[in-house]
């Protein structure tokens, strides 16, 4: 029998879920936690700079390999400085465990040093949270953590530790629980066999089927029988901002990402389909426009491992409760075994509206002989990267250009805040992707409004030689902000230009990595190219690009899903 | 449209705050809210009313069934049902009110249940019209103070909430 502390617990509980890197940062009431990681060398822990970051860090990780992320901070400033984190884990179904130190028990209430209600104030953001009450609790309550993060619909969940529940001085026997049981937790394994059934049916019987998937795809590890069924079927499929990487987006049948700012094709496709299996997706704001004039003519199956996801905006007429690899399986061997095969000739018909559609639009920008257009630059990262490396981006219009014009063909690689839309994301995301995937290329692509909210983690990345290649599309201004500003308040650009933006180069220098401007068009791949050769070195590129770009297509507020701008002058 | 849940918690700190924070936070009413332990330690019974469209309804069921400690749920709105409230009001009692109130209160099959010189205090039971058709008979002018528990309910018949 072997008699540990609390904080001993903690730690071979972390080891015994095989946790490899955690982030965060010490301070007070985390020291008993912390003494107890410094004797060890199995977990090892990533000291950030701002516990914002260790967050989005612990993200990056979760998003990139499936697995669920772990954060550790102490209590009062340092657990509230990660809900942004937590909330944007929370908005993208982001698995994820954030331990944070809490005052001791004793004077909890008392408005004590460090004291903030982190149950409170985490509570509307995590999928849920727990408070240690008995030191001897910590190996069930760390194992639970671990698995109401991971399974289900993922999410981030807190745990709140008192101090004294990690104190050297009282011992107790560890075992760690092999299983967990909650009688009030039961994720759906399988789908309902009769609406699968009835799916299908419907599936084969469309005439302007679409496939309109999500991250939950991604998240449910069902890129593949997904790809099966799309090809068996060959329907059209198009993917959210958060399926990016679901399926192939070099396959002819990939229509690229719908809503907003999707393609005038996905948009179309949708709009006039009579029929959508809806896959891991949840009928977002930014993908339906407004749900009143959604996609008049079609019917909707929706499959989706959240009940709450199904009929919550657009109403399903075929709802399947579950896990969407099981769920995609069983309807690939009823449309294996069915009697009927979908209408050649509707489909065929299909398929040729959709190629018109495509012919008309496209993904296009204009180009200009002096300029740095930023879709150029993306354009050209996917062109020399092969479309392989790891994108991490922030938000705003170059996340948007990041996304339209990287070309993913596989899960895990587009790493984005999609919810929640958090600027200060992408870099500290990118860190954690590039620590746990060294041999591959991590690119963020952010811009210098973003780029601001986090850039205290070069020292981060200096101090455990996290070589990432940052590239700064820098417009000198809030970009999206000042677009919607050009579209619905007369270019009168409030508060959406810097007037005093560092000089990026001295500052990355100044962090000990190395910096780059390009500012002339022939400068852009030659400087691209050296950027990317160093290997072993974190580069910041700040390349000075068209200040006046918009995003296009992007869909007319309040309109339906195929009323969009296509340029700054076409309407559709 | 008006509609009873009834929810079986797990009787652990924090997860009434977490059923009372989901109402607000996705901005569903409560109209009232009960909660008490059950005959099984280890279990709360918390019956919630509230109004909305069937779609709030919905959604409100599938958030509500989403939280961890949330067991099980029935709306029983759904079928027939017992619903009961208990009131204690003060009602001010001097001169020939005293006996009207009495006469009022036996109608309404309710107890006076404390009795000063001037001050009648009434127990009464039933469903929320009922309790609200009292406080009109009796007049607002002689009402002192109200105090209302809020709805709990129960499924008639052979139909049970339970593990």
């Amino acid at each position: 029998m072997e008699l540990l502390s609390g904080a001993d617990m903690l730690i071979r509980s972390l080891q015994d879920e095989g946790i490899e890197n955690i982030y965060g940062y010490p301070g007070g009431a985390a020291l008993h936690i912390y003494d107890a990681l410094f004797r060890q060398d199995k977990v090892k822990h990533i000291l950030v700079r701002h516990e914002q970051a260790a967050v989005h860090m612990a993200d990056g990780y979760a998003r990139a390999t499936g697995k669920p992320g772990t954060v550790l901070v102490t209590s009062g400033p340092g657990a509230t400085n990660t809900i942004t984190g937590i909330a944007t884990a929370f908005m993208d179904s982001i698995p994820m465990v954030v331990l944070c130190g809490q005052v001791a028990s004793s004077l909890i209430g008392e408005d004590a040093f460090q004291e903030t209600d982190m149950i409170g104030v985490s509570r509307p953001v995590v999928k849920h949270n727990l408070s240690v009450r008995h030191p001897q609790d910590i190996p069930e309550i760390i194992r639970k953590a671990y698995y109401i993060a991971s399974t289900g619909r993922p999410g981030p969940v807190v745990v709140d530790i008192p101090k004294d529940m990690t104190s050297p001085n009282e011992r107790y026997e560890y075992v760690y629980p092999k299983k967990v049981k909650l009688r009030s937790y039961n994720p759906a394994i399988r789908g309902h066999a009769g609406q699968i059934k009835k799916a299908v049916d419907m599936m084969l019987a469309a005439r302007r089927p679409v496939i309109y998937a999500g991250g939950g795809v991604i998240l449910g590890k069902a890129t593949e029988q997904l790809t099966e069924l799309t090809r068996l079927l060959g329907y059209p499929l198009t993917n959210t901002l958060m399926g990016i990487g679901c399926y192939p987006c070099s396959d002819k049948q990939h229509l690229g990402w719908l809503g907003m700012h999707g393609t005038y094709e996905a948009n179309m496709a949708m709009h006039h389909s009579d029929l959508i299996l809806a896959v891991g997706a949840r009928f977002d704001d930014r993908v339906t426009n407004a749900t009143e004039k959604f996609c008049p003519g079609a019917r909707i199956i929706h499959i989706d491992i959240d009940p709450a996801s199904i009929s919550k905006t657009v109403e399903a007429d075929v709802p399947i409760v579950g896990p969407v690899d099981a769920v995609l399986k069983e309807m690939l061997s009823l449309v294996k075994s069915a009697k009927t095969e979908p209408d050649a000739e509707a489909l065929a018909s299909w398929w040729k509206q959709i190629d018109e559609w495509r012919a008309f639009h496209g993904m296009r920008y204009e180009t200009s002989p002096e300029v740095i257009k930023p879709q150029e630059v993306v354009e050209m990262l996917s062109r020399l990267t092969k479309g392989e490396a790891f994108v991490a981006s922030d938000v705003g219009q170059h996340q948007m250009f990041a996304a339209q014009y990287y070309k993913f063909d596989r899960p895990n690689r587009w790493i984005n805040s999609g919810g929640l839309g958090t600027m200060g994301f992408g870099f500290p995301a990118a860190m954690g992707v590039k620590l746990t995937h060294p041999d591959d290329e991590v690119l963020c692509i952010t811009g210098e409004g973003s780029i601001q909210m986090n850039i205290q983690e070069l020292s981060t990345c200096k101090q455990y030689d996290i070589p990432v290649k940052i590239i700064n599309l820098n417009n000198q201004a809030l970009g999206m902000v000042k677009q919607w500003q050009d579209m619905n308040y007369e270019s009168r650009h409030s508060q959406s230009y810097m007037e005093s933006l560092p000089d990026f180069i001295k500052l990355v220098e100044a962090y000990g990595h190395v910096g780059m401007r390009i500012d002339r068009k022939e400068d852009l791949e030659p400087k691209l190219k050296e950027a990317l050769a160093m290997k072993d070195k974190l580069v910041f590129i700040d390349i000075y690009v068209d200040r006046f770009e918009h995003v296009y297509p992007m869909q007319v507020a309040r309109g339906s899903m195929k009323d969009m701008w296509l340029s700054k002058t076409e309407r559709v | 449209m008006r509609r009873i849940i009834s929810v079986l918690l797990e009787n652990e700190p924090g997860a009434l705050s977490r059923v009372v924070g989901l109402f607000s936070q996705r901005n569903y009413n409560i109209e009232t809210l009960t909660v008490a332990p059950t005959e099984d330690e280890t279990l709360s019974r918390l019956t919630v009313t509230t109004t909305g469209s069937d779609k709030v309804i919905e959604q409100i069921t599938k958030q509500l069934n989403k939280l961890i400690e949330v067991v099980k749920l029935v709306d029983l709105t759904e079928g027939s049902h017992i619903e009961r409230e208990l009131m204690l009001v003060k009602l001010k009692a001097t001169g020939s009110q005293r006996a009207e109130i009495k006469r009022t209160v036996d109608i309404f099959r309710g107890q006076i249940v404390d009795v000063t010189s001037s001050v009648y205090t009434v127990q009464l039971a039933g469903n929320s019209e009922k309790l609200d058709g009292f406080i009109q008979a009796v007049g607002t002018s002689g009402v002192l103070e109200v105090v209302r528990t809020g709805v709990s309910g129960i499924a008639r018949g052979e139909k049970v909430l339970s593990l």
